[in-house]
Parts: C-alpha cells; sequence; structure tokens
C-alpha cells in the first residue's frame, strides 16, 4: 500500500481542525520552493514593495537555509482566506505537521483580539502599495524613492498600537503636557507665525501619522508613501505583540491534531523528533515555540482546554506571560536572566518571578522603544520635539543620532529627542547639519 | 485548483532587492578604500582570501535599545549558575565603534553588518581608478599577446559564429542548381560560419624599477607604507597590463638587485645612499630597458632620510638624467613626523612634468597617492 494514502489532504486537516474546537478561516495550501518561501519570509508578506532591506533579510536567510543553519516549513499570511506556503522539499509528514501548525495560527488570526481590525485583505494591498513604490520609482527616479523609504523605514515601527475593540482608547492627557492656556493664548494673537503643531492625545504615540499629517516638506507623493508604510505597519503591530501566543497556541494544536491523526509508529517517532526540533532552546535567547506551548500546555492541564481558548482570545504576550508563566514553568524551560556586570555577561538568577518580570519588560510594547511626539512647534520654529518614555533601558545613542538624520529629512526642519542617558535626561538634536547633545 | 502548478521561477522580487543591496555593498566599500588598501592582513594573502568589512551606512538605524545594557531571559539545560559568566563585553561596543573588533560570539543584540569580500573585488574596486600614464607604444616587445580576428570562413563551427548571409547564399545556389528559385529546405552543408585567426599584437612595452629603501631608519610603519604601496602598485600593472616587467632594487648605502620575495621581506639595517638605488636603476634602464623600446616607470620609496647633501646632489643629478628617458618617475617619501627631509628639500627644486612626489604620513595616503601616480586618461598627468 502506498505511504502517501494515509497523510491527510488539506481539507481533511482543515476539517479535523473543526472537529477538535479550532475556527479557523478557509487555509489555501501552495506548496513553494525555498528560494520563493524565503522570499515571502523575508518581505513578511508576498508582493510587498521593494526596498534593498528585505533583499539583505532574504540574502540573510537565504544563505543560513542554504548552509543548513536554519529550516523554515511554513509562512502564513493572516487574511481571508489564509494563505501558507510550505516548502516543496518537505517530507508527506513533515507538511502534515506543518499544515496542523498552520490551523492553529489561522485560528488565532480569526480570533485573537488584537487581530481584530487587520485588514483580511492585506495581500491586495501591499501588492497595491508596491505598483505605487513602482511607479514613484518611475517618476521620481529609484535613488529618490529609496532614500526616502530609508527614512520612513526607520521609524515605521512608530505608529499606534492598535488597541483591541473591548479597550477603550480614554486615556486622559497628563496634566503636564499638551494643551495648556498658553497654546489658546498663543492661538489667539495675530501672527505671522500661524504654524501651531500640536500633537492631540490620539497622535502622540503615532509618529509617522503626525510627521505625514503635519510635516511641511512632504510631497503628495512622500505623504503617500509614510502612509503605506504605516498601514503595513499598523498590519504586523498584532504579530510582533503575540509571537510567543501565536507560536504557543500553532503548536498545541499541531500535537493535538497530530494525536487525532493515525499515525504508523515509525511516523510517531519522526514528528517527535520535529516537535522537539521547534521546541528546542535557542541559547542566550528564548524559543518562543517553546515557552507559548508550556504555558498552553500548562493551561490546558489545568484548566482546562475552554481556558485556553479564552486565553487565545483576551490576551497578548505580555498578559500571557505576567498571569500564565508560573513556578513549575521557569523550572521546567530551564529559565534564567542574564546581563552585563561590569565587563562581563554573567547568569543573574534563576528565580522564576524575577524570570517572569523579566519577561513581560522584554515584550513590552513589542520590545521596543517608546517614542512620542511632544511638539511639532518646538522653538516656534516648526522642530519636532520627540520624546522617548524611558522605562529602564537607555537608547542606543549611536543608533538614535543616526535615525535622527532620518526624521530630520521627513520633517524637513530640526528634530529632537529627549531620553535618559546614564541616569541623566539628555537632548539629542540634528538640524539638518550639526548633530548637538545637551545634558539637562 | 487540483493540479495547478504556479511557475515560481517568475518572481524574483527578493533576487532583485538582494542585487540591489548588493550594490550598495560596493558603493559602501568604495567610500572605504583608503582604509580597506591598507588593511595589515591583505598584504600576505591570495587573492581569494575574504575580509570582513564592517559598513556601517548599509545597517538600518531605528530607536531601538542600547544592547549592552539591561537584563535578558535565557533558556538553558539548567546548568547555569547565578555568576557564571556567559561572555564578556568587548571594550569597543560595537554600537559606537568605527570598527568591529571580530564577532563577539553567540550573544545577541549586535547587528552590524559586514559584508565578505575578497581581496580580488577589492582589487577589482580599486582599480577602476587607475591608469598608466604616459604610456606610448614602443617599437619592440617582447611578449606578443595573442589576439583574436575574424578573417577566416569554414564549413564548420560554432553556432554562435554562424555567416547568416554566406549561409543564406549557399543554400539559394543549392537550390539553384536544383532549378528553384527560393530559399528551401536547409542542409547541415549549406552552413558557413566565421572563423578567427591568431594575430600577435604587440603590446606596450611597460617596466616598472621598484626601489626601497632598507635602511634603519625604515622603521615598521614606514616599512609597512612601502610595501602596501608596491604590493597594490605591482597588482594593478599586473592585472590592467600583459607585459609589464617589474626590477626590484633595495638599498641602504649600497643597492642591489633583488626578487620579488626579498622585496617585500627583507629587513632594514645601516645608513642610506640613494644615489646607490639611482646609479643601479641607470645602469638597468641603459643596459637591459632601452628607452626606445620601453615604457619605464621608476619608483622609489624612502623616508629622505638620506647620508649627506653630497649624496642628495649625486642623486638629483642621476635623476635628472634619468627624467628624459622615463614615463613618470615617481619618490614616495614615508614620514612619521612633519619635517621635511633633505631629499625631498632637494627633490622640489626639481620641476618637471615627468617627476612625481608623493608623501604618506598615515594609512590614508596610500589611496591618495596611489591615485597620483596612476591616473585615468585625461586626470592627473595624463597621456601625451
Amino acid at each position: 500500500m502506498s505511504s502517501a494514502s494515509h497523510y491527510p489532504s488539506d481539507d481533511q486537516i482543515w476539517d479535523l481542525a473543526r472537529q477538535e474546537g479550532l475556527d479557523p478561516f478557509p487555509v489555501i495550501c501552495e506548496a513553494v520552493p525555498a528560494t520563493i518561501l524565503y522570499e515571502f519570509a523575508a518581505y513578511l508578506i508576498p508582493g510587498r514593495m521593494s526596498h534593498w532591506s528585505y533583499g539583505k533579510a532574504y540574502h540573510a536567510m537565504k544563505t543560513r537555509y542554504d548552509y543548513g543553519l536554519n529550516k523554515l516549513y511554513e509562512m502564513v499570511i493572516n487574511a481571508n482566506p489564509a494563505y501558507a506556503f510550505l516548502l516543496d522539499s518537505n517530507s508527506d509528514l513533515e507538511n502534515t505537521f506543518v499544515r496542523a501548525h498552520v490551523m492553529g495560527h489561522v485560528d488565532f488570526f480569526k480570533h485573537n483580539l488584537y487581530f481584530a481590525h487587520t485588514q483580511r485583505d492585506m495581500l491586495d494591498v501591499v501588492a497595491r502599495h508596491a505598483d505605487r513604490i513602482r511607479q514613484y520609482e518611475f517618476e521620481y527616479g529609484q535613488d529618490v524613492v529609496e532614500r526616502f523609504l530609508d527614512a520612513t523605514l526607520s521609524i515605521q515601527e512608530h505608529v499606534a498600537e492598535p488597541l483591541p475593540p473591548l479597550m477603550m482608547s480614554a486615556r486622559q492627557p497628563a496634566p503636564s503636557s499638551g494643551a495648556d492656556g498658553w497654546t489658546d493664548l498663543w492661538q489667539s494673537l495675530p501672527s505671522e507665525h500661524h504654524r501651531q503643531v500640536k500633537p492631540s492625545d490620539q497622535d502622540d504615540r503615532d509618529v509617522l501619522r503626525f510627521i505625514m499629517e503635519h510635516s511641511d516638506e512632504l510631497e503628495e507623493w512622500q505623504r503617500d508613501v509614510v502612509a503605506m508604510v504605516h498601514d503595513e505597519m499598523v498590519y504586523f503591530w498584532p504579530q510582533l505583540r503575540t509571537k510567543i501566543m501565536n507560536e504557543g497556541w500553532a503548536s498545541l494544536w499541531h500535537v493535538r491534531l497530530m494525536r487525532a491523526l493515525e499515525l504508523t509508529d515509525a511516523d510517531v517517532v519522526n514528528f517527535a523528533r520535529l516537535h522537539a526540533a521547534v521546541t528546542s532552546p535557542i541559547p542566550y535567547q528564548i524559543n518562543p515555540y517553546a515557552i507559548g506551548y508550556a504555558i498552553f500546555r500548562h493551561i490546558v492541564e489545568t484548566r482546562g482546554i475552554e481556558a485556553a481558548f479564552f486565553v487565545r482570545t483576551i490576551d497578548d504576550d505580555v498578559s500571557f506571560l505576567r498571569n500564565y508563566l508560573t513556578e513549575s514553568l521557569v523550572e521546567d524551560l530551564h529559565l534564567y536572566v542574564f546581563g552585563p556586570e561590569q565587563d562581563k555577561i554573567v547568569v543573574k538568577s534563576r528565580h522564576w518571578e524575577l524570570v517572569r518580570d523579566r519577561l513581560v519588560k522584554e515584550f513590552l510594547h513589542g520590545g521596543l522603544p517608546i517614542i512620542e511626539v511632544a511638539d511639532g512647534d518646538f522653538h516656534r520654529r516648526g522642530e519636532l520635539y520627540l520624546i522617548h518614555r524611558h522605562e529602564g533601558t537607555d537608547l542606543d545613542l549611536l543608533y538614535a543620532e543616526r535615525t535622527l538624520e532620518h526624521v530630520r529629512l521627513l520633517w524637513g526642519r530640526p528634530v529632537h529627542l529627549e531620553t535618559i542617558s546614564e541616569n541623566r535626561k539628555l537632548i539629542l538634536s540634528y538640524d539638518g547639519q550639526a548633530h548637538s547633545k545637551a545634558v539637562v | 485548483m487540483a493540479g495547478f502548478v504556479p511557475d515560481w521561477t517568475l518572481q524574483r522580487k527578493g533576487a532583485m532587492d538582494q542585487a540591489r543591496h548588493q550594490k550598495k555593498i560596493r558603493e559602501a566599500l568604495k567610500q572605504q578604500l583608503p582604509d580597506l588598501i591598507t588593511e595589515d592582513s591583505i598584504l600576505t594573502a591570495d587573492g581569494g582570501r575574504v575580509v570582513r568589512v564592517p559598513i556601517r551606512n548599509l545597517e538600518e538605524y531605528k530607536f531601538r535599545f542600547d544592547p549592552w545594557q539591561g537584563d535578558r531571559v535565557g533558556q538553558d539545560q539548567g546548568e547555569g549558575k547565578p555568576g557564571d559568566v556567559l561572555g564578556q563585553i568587548p571594550a569597543h561596543k560595537p554600537a559606537g565603534a568605527g570598527r568591529g573588533q571580530g564577532p563577539p560570539g553567540e550573544i545577541p543584540g549586535i547587528d552590524y553588518l559586514e559584508a565578505d569580500v575578497t581581496i580580488d573585488e577589492i582589487a577589482g574596486l580599486l582599480f577602476e581608478d587607475l591608469g598608466l600614464p604616459y604610456l606610448r607604444p614602443k617599437m619592440q616587445s617582447t611578449i606578443p599577446r595573442p589576439t583574436f580576428q575574424f578573417k577566416d570562413i569554414s564549413k564548420r563551427g560554432l553556432m554562435g559564429n554562424l555567416d547568416k548571409r554566406r549561409s543564406l547564399r549557399e543554400n539559394l545556389l543549392r537550390h539553384a542548381r536544383q532549378g528553384a528559385s527560393n530559399v528551401g529546405p536547409w542542409q547541415p552543408e549549406d552552413l558557413r560560419f566565421k572563423t578567427w585567426v591568431n594575430v600577435p599584437v604587440e603590446d606596450n612595452n611597460a617596466v616598472v624599477i621598484a626601489m626601497r629603501d632598507i635602511s634603519g631608519s625604515m622603521g615598521d610603519f614606514k616599512k609597512l607604507m612601502a610595501r602596501t604601496f608596491a604590493f597594490w602598485m605591482l597588482r594593478f600593472l599586473r592585472t590592467k597590463y600583459e607585459a609589464v616587467e617589474v626590477v626590484f632594487i633595495v638599498h641602504h648605502t649600497q643597492a642591489r638587485e633583488v626578487t620579488e620575495e626579498e622585496f617585500f621581506q627583507l629587513g632594514e639595517s645601516g645608513g642610506t645612499k640613494v644615489s646607490s638605488a639611482y646609479e643601479l636603476c641607470w645602469d638597468v634602464v641603459q643596459h637591459r630597458y632601452p628607452p626606445t623600446q620601453w615604457n619605464i616607470y621608476p619608483m622609489h620609496f624612502s623616508d629622505g632620510d638620506n647620508w649627506s647633501d653630497a649624496d642628495n646632489r649625486r642623486t638629483v643629478e642621476y635623476l635628472e638624467a634619468m627624467l628624459p628617458m622615463v614615463n613618470v618617475f615617481g619618490y614616495t617619501e614615508i614620514r612619521e613626523g612633519g619635517y621635511t627631509s633633505t631629499l625631498m628639500s632637494a627633490f622640489t627644486k626639481i620641476k618637471h612634468p615627468r617627476f612625481q612626489v608623493v608623501t604618506i604620513g598615515s594609512r590614508k595616503d596610500v589611496y591618495a597617492a596611489l591615485k597620483q601616480f596612476f591616473p585615468r586618461t585625461g586626470e592627473g598627468i595624463g597621456y601625451e
């Protein structure tokens, strides 16, 4: 009897997933060669705009694959219907395992609240963006568009985090910030100086949107480029904030679905090997598959599968880790805190609460610094004043200075960044010619 | 859509953006050439060797946390105890330093781009900007360079060399002989191919006379600069011109001809009499490379710390006698301090278009010196 026949088809796996309780979008599976799979992975979504940085990522990933250092089995796109691209050299067993895993991801995309706003036709959207970028390259020259994209992408992460529908965006502005009596007074004065750009509270976390709306320098096509990058980032944000959960949920379900299939003894062993490989520890990092899988399994064992479904719907990585990473899990996963001490990197602690709190911190805001717009009319000369909300870790100042050069290009006037470095308040400035640094 | 297999070979975006990235690396490398060509490791290496070059301007700058600050969470097999040392923080953090000090191991957080380039690639970038000045065709060539000229027609040959017009005529003729008046079915015997003959072409004869001061005052830095310059000069000449001969001369108070290997390796000792080298150079030119037949490029590397004013005068005499015969006479003075050597003072009085003087005071000057001695057509010294 042929060995292929007892592996389920795409539809059979989808049906099985639904029987077992998942509710994924329809899934279209396609087998693609490694060059294509790694290309999609480098751009994060097929058909996206061209930029050398994606080429760089593609080259790096593909090289690791060519040297056998890393293998990507699949790539799933959050869309309705969802797309799953599988490596065409996967074995039948690998493909079964990968598709089971994909069902978990697609169910997660559909039900996790942080994804509620995501455009499910994003494949079309990014393809239209790519077309427009090509058109701009044709009109204004590749170098000009590329230079502008370099600048825009440098701050692409600083968009307002889209909030899930249950949450209110009713944060009150802090008494010291934003609109005060003086602003009104200035506004009422007749003056040549009519530039009054103050961030409203919706704007302040969204540096990209603020620049797009208020920069005097941008041409229409440039505003469009900023808007495209903005919209793509808003689509990707939920994936940034649910890395552990998403992989954990998919891993939980590849195990559950594979167990529901009738596998031969050899396949059971091979599957166990595959599962062990994806959940194995990575030195000096955490493996999101391993941690996410362990936590979800623990939830299922202690509170039942319904609780796990509930968690999958309402949590993100930060709340997931804070609420469900227990003492026994930290021990079983061999997690530890390490960090710099004088000129060495040392193991600091294995205490579970320290590990948990540290991990939560690492995942706050997707692990990215929070940069807000404080003033779009600083010095009353239309300069841009950004604030880094310091939460214990300093910025990489060299990187910050170089990034300010990009921001200056977008804003067209001097830009400033307030941050804290070595416990002192520091203002970095760039006026288009020279950098300056002021300790306050 | 069962059975539908899309043609994924049409998808080329990743490869194209990768090429764009590579092109940017190339541009960045070119900007770094002055630093690159004086890398210590390059001089002794063969062309295929790979060197790692940090490229700062192709990093994707963004607001990010200091990678060396703050604790992180890791996962191991349970063996790490608090206090165990996992690694060393490099003295020069890659985040701030101009140049990284090798790979930092497996500790994450370091994200700076390094390009792997072979020395041949560096040479290729460098040589794009260089040319041989005052090169003239000379009478007699020592090494004829073969060239190919399509002069003949044959019935057999490579399809790429098919002579379509002649083949068509053969086809017409064959059918005409059978009474048909137009092009008919093709037979192998209709085909005619262009074939080539080897025509030896005389090249421009060029000889470089490389002279190096190996006296006691030539310290490590000076020696390194002289060798670096000579290394690239020879590599350049051999890449661009098939028939370039090189004579190697070293000198302290006496000069002698040495092999290429010795030229690069000989250590230092004794005093300096530059005139000895120039005398030998003169001798070599007179007896072996008559100026009517050769393009001559003497190149001298020294710190200018000559024995006496009397010898300086002698040196200038030889130099002035040689200048009408040579294409370019290059004098490279390598200095660590700011003073002007007595030899340089003597040389500055000579105003002759064929006499080029360059001072190397730091590594970066090597690149400028190469460009001054070997300008491209129309730049700098120029052609006659």
